[in-house]
């Protein structure tokens, strides 16, 4: 029966979105953690959405449902910002400090995204549910 | 004189099995909003609906519901184009959604009443 892949897609979606928010979460977290090298400077992180369809032995290409799922979470190659700050007791010998390259609006935005893709997945959820509820009551009353 | 449920359901039972399907995919469609290259599909409800139609009226009824698998989930075609090749736009997948709800509802409906009309026949009142 299709709700029951309804419901593992709707679910797939907001899991993928919950991995999602997490990375905004620690990007922002750690948007001025400061560090003395290049390397040891937090990158700020997005996770790679892919569809998986699914597998039906007996149709070709109606009703195949294609759930979430995230692939990887990758590091961004943005440039670091690099500040000088001398009297920061990370500064390397050039009294220079390296800033994540965390862009702020963007991580913002990302997470209205984020959360309003979660939450038009609840939404999905929620009437799916309902049809399911009225079929149960077929030919009553 | 028999009654044959597949008759006296008329298309009822073929038009909310299509519709459940097609929550799927717009299910699907809209888990996948922010998925690369992700596709959006829908189906071309009248089409498959004619089909299965004609699969009635050939008196392949009881087969009908399988046939419906046979049909194609056609490609939307984006208003605007998005560079990542994801085609889901989301105020489009939830209208259909929404509207696919309640024809689902329509359906379910129908198919109530039809079967109320059996138990008044059957019970002889």
């Amino acid at each position: 029966m299709s709700f029951r892949d309804i419901a593992a897609i709707a679910g797939s979606a907001m899991t993928a979105q919950t991995v999602r928010l997490n990375t905004v979460a620690s990007n922002l977290a750690n948007a001025q953690s400061a560090a003395s090298t290049a390397d040891a400077t937090y990158h700020a992180r997005k996770p790679v959405f892919a569809s998986v369809f699914d597998q039906q032995a007996f149709s070709d290409d109606i009703g195949r449902g294609a759930r979430v799922r995230v692939l990887d979470v990758v590091q961004s190659t943005e440039p670091l910002r690099k500040a000088y700050e001398p009297d920061n007791p990370l500064a390397n010998a050039d009294g220079e400090v390296f800033y994540p390259n965390v862009n702020s609006v963007a991580e913002m935005t990302d997470m209205m995204s984020a959360s309003r893709a979660f939450e038009t997945n609840v939404e999905v959820l929620g009437r799916v549910k309902a049809m399911q509820n009225a079929i149960l009551k077929l030919g009553e009353g | 004189m028999g009654i044959r449920f597949d008759k006296a359901l008329d298309i009822h039972p073929e038009a909310l099995a299509m519709r459940a399907q097609r929550t799927k995919i717009l299910a699907s469609n809209i888990a996948n909003e922010n998925t690369p290259g992700y596709q959006a599909r829908d189906i071309d409800f009248s089409a498959s609906l004619q089909r299965a139609q004609g699969d009635l009226a050939d008196g392949f009824g009881a087969g009908a519901g399988a046939d419906l698998d046979a049909g194609q989930a056609l490609y939307r075609v984006p208003n605007h184009p998005s560079q990542d090749g994801n085609t889901v736009e989301l105020g489009v997948e939830q209208a259909a959604f929404s509207q696919n709800a309640s024809d689902f509802q329509t359906s379910l409906t129908f198919l109530n009443m039809k079967l109320k009309g059996l138990a008044k026949a059957i019970s002889g009142q």
